[in-house]
């Protein structure tokens, strides 16, 4: 694969690596959050911890988008699709997603509810188009990267009149939640976290520009460095972060110049601010309720709207007991810190949804990385014993 | 027998359906399997008509294997049903070294099914066994009701004789052990996926669906010793590994380079958001062997046409945990774990 394998060698990670390692302060410790799952998932996937000087680590941040989900939206699209017999429509990972009661889409549609999976916005339409008689729905989830097509494929079904097509909301926003992390006591007063700098995000960059990060990075004093989503990227904005923490700069800087811009994608940006706009507050899984953090349907595109459409009774949803997904999702706890990690929540059956996606820490750490947890806890049994 | 005196008319394969008369025992079933199932597979077995077919086999140590086949698009690059019913089922028999000698094919078809779909499948079928020499001797046909299937649903179950010598299971491997493959994986499941609803995408790789036993019966006879024989089909390389790993209690260390995966695979696969190594394949084999006879079998594997991209990937490893751990191309080390649900494509 030519051009994707060059972002993947091991001679210039190994070289990348020794330059790490000499650029790292050995008086100190680095912990970066990583925010995108997609970052967690490079990590993992090519072993980019084991590159690292033991000094170093990434603390894994919410950029998950099935992760985020909270449990009373899921109910909601549950409802929709069983109360009101809408055929619901959504991306493959968020079937599995836990929901109360022990439900998910997946058991849900194994209970009779008309649920589909798709690939596109453009095969939600298809599925309208394709049952007049049916009221359609789309669970749009997803950062700043999947809004425009949810934005296109509104303006598509009112240029058509697709009177049966609707869209439930659930698009959030990046720079909100970093920002809400950043603010929270655990890292203000508590100190129970320490960041000492972001990797940030790249396909939602790609989008929003590496603009919207310059606030923060200055009313917090943490460097950001807007990294792509392949092994050596990450490699690279590392080397980049471990130099602005050992020069005192914080600075936004952009490794991923290939595809992120200052401004973004001016295209995209029109047509997403044409037909959403910025909700008061929206709930986070594992942040709460973060303010002006998520996008809701402009009122002159209220007919597709599914929350205005369908009447849905208030969900009060919890996590299951026991699980850590919230802490997790702040960078608070590690997965290994959660009791039910690997023992009764796996990816087979997840309990929250960490352990879903493949971008969720958990399910990252489960996956991937687990061999190395279990070695660790037999050392540490030998030790004692 | 003539099928113009029993019937007054033809099976129309041109336009007609299936409908639940051809599944009723009456007249209408005895013509289907006549000018369909019969003409197709003919044998000499199958042409007696009896419930059963009654052949008498070498002495030794038999197998048995059965395979049921729901594959959806019907028809795929590569191949069909059809076809992937016979070489799936071979296959199975095959890995324990086996010659396999016949096949029984079930079939469910679902009303409405049309009869020249249904005749391109068996035709496709008929060939797959006269090729592999291994003949479908008995059969069974039912139809279900419009909506209770998925056009044609086809089990398929084989016999076979091991040849005296070999010891070949899942549960054999030990540490030190050579981890070999017999060709590009993934091809298989990206042929699927490229004709698939909704999914449909430009490819020109085919499925390898194909029958291994000619190729078994070459490496077995070579290098007797070899230990784990498996074809990694669904949940591809990485379930199949950890079936052995689990079965034997033993661990595996791969080396990510020296798997064998096309260009056009894996770059499928980045887009679809899957793992090469997660993905189903039909005409595959994984080779467990000692280590000192790695190299013959690679030898007489790649002498083969259908092992002729084989590699060495890795090592069977002691460990207790069981896992199957890769070195990374990038030179860091993961999981290889077993697969979670269904391969999904990634969103973000």
């Amino acid at each position: 694969m030519k051009y994707v394998d060059d972002f993947r060698r091991k001679d210039i990670a190994g070289s990348l690596a020794a330059r790490i390692a000499e650029a790292v302060d050995p008086a100190r410790d680095y912990a970066f959050m990583e925010f995108c799952g997609g970052h967690t998932h490079a990590i993992f996937r090519y072993g980019v911890q084991d590159l690292m000087p033991p000094n170093l680590r990434f603390v894994h941040g919410p950029g998950c988008p099935v992760c985020v989900l909270p449990i009373p939206r899921i109910d909601n699209a549950i409802e929709m699709a069983e109360r009101h017999g809408v055929i619901l429509c959504t991306y493959g990972d968020m079937m599995r997603v836990p929901a109360s009661k022990r439900r998910s889409l997946i058991r849900a549609k194994a209970d009779g509810a008309d649920i589909r999976m798709i690939y596109s916005t453009g095969d939600a339409l298809q599925v309208a188009r394709d049952n007049p008689g049916r009221e359609v729905v789309f669970l749009a989830i997803g950062f700043e990267t999947t809004t425009p097509p949810t934005a296109v494929a509104i303006r598509q079904a009112r240029a058509e009149g697709l009177g049966n097509f609707s869209v439930f909301c659930n698009h959030v926003l990046t720079p909100a939640a970093i920002q809400h992390i950043l603010q929270s006591p655990e890292l203000r007063e508590m100190g129970q976290v320490r960041i000492d700098g972001f990797l940030g995000p790249s396909h939602v960059s790609s989008i929003i520009g590496s603009a919207p990060y310059e606030y923060f990075a200055e009313e917090f004093q943490k460097p950001v460095v807007i990294a792509g989503f392949e092994p050596l990227d990450v490699m690279q904005a590392t080397l980049m972060l471990i130099r602005q923490v050992n020069e005192g700069r914080f600075e936004v800087e952009n490794e991923y110049t290939r595809v992120v811009t200052e401004q973004g994608n001016l295209k995209a940006q029109a047509l997403v601010s044409e037909v959403f706009e910025l909700r008061s507050s929206f709930e986070w899984r594992g942040l709460g309720e973060v303010p002006y953090s998520a996008l809701r349907i402009r009122d002159e595109f209220a007919d597709f709207d599914a929350e205005r459409r369908f009447a849905l009774t208030g969900s009060r949803g919890r996590d299951v007991k026991g699980c850590e997904c919230p802490a997790i999702l702040r960078g608070v706890k590690k997965p290994t810190d959660c009791k039910l990690f690997g023992t009764v929540c796996t990816p087979d059956n997840p309990q929250g949804s960490c352990m879903v996606s493949s971008e969720g820490s958990c399910a990252a750490y489960w996956s991937y990385g687990r061999f190395r947890i279990d070695k660790a806890r037999a050392e540490a049994r030998e030790a004692a014993a | 027998m003539n099928a113009h005196k029993r019937f007054p008319t033809r099976l129309n394969l041109r336009t007609g359906r299936v409908d639940i008369t051809h599944g009723a025992g009456g007249r209408a079933m005895a013509q289907l399997v006549e000018e369909l199932f019969v003409r197709h597979f003919d044998n000499e077995l199958l042409r007696r008509m009896d419930d059963q077919a009654a052949f008498a086999v070498e002495g030794g140590r038999m197998v048995m294997a059965t395979d049921g086949h729901v594959v959806s698009p019907l028809f795929f690059p590569g191949g069909d049903i059809g076809s992937l019913a016979v070489h799936g089922t071979i296959n199975d028999v095959a890995m324990s070294g086996a010659r396999p000698l016949y096949l029984s094919a079930g079939f469910i078809l679902e009303e409405g099914f049309p009869l020249a779909d249904l005749e391109r499948i068996v035709k496709s079928m008929a060939r797959a066994a006269a090729a592999a020499g291994v003949p479908v001797v008995t059969g069974d046909t039912k139809v279900v009701e419009r909506g209770k299937g998925d056009g044609v649903f086809i089990t398929t179950t084989g016999l076979g004789v091991v040849p005296p010598g070999l010891e070949i299971s899942g549960a054999n491997a030990r540490p030190g052990d050579a981890v070999l493959v017999s060709g590009h994986l993934g091809d298989h499941g990206v042929a699927i996926m490229s004709r698939r609803e909704n999914l449909e995408f430009e490819t020109e790789i085919v499925s390898d669906s194909a029958a291994l036993h000619g190729l078994v019966a070459r490496m077995v006879a070579e290098v007797p010793e070899i230990r784990v024989l498996r074809d990694p089909t669904r949940g591809g390389l990485a379930a199949t590994l950890n079936e052995i790993a689990r079965a034997s209690g033993v661990g595996m260390r791969l080396d990510e380079d020296a798997i064998p995966i096309r260009p056009e695979v894996e770059a499928a696969c980045e887009l679809l958001g899957l793992d090469p190594l997660y993905v189903a394949n039909e005409g595959k084999l994984v080779a467990i062997c000692p280590q000192g006879r790695a190299e013959a079998l690679l030898a007489v594997m790649r002498a083969h046409d259908l092992g002729r991209d084989a590699a060495i990937i890795g090592e069977v490893t002691d460990d207790e945990m069981g896992f199957v751990t890769m070195e990374t191309g990038f030179g860091g080390t993961r999981i290889v774990d077993w697969l979670a649900g269904e391969q999904l494509p990634r969103i973000c």
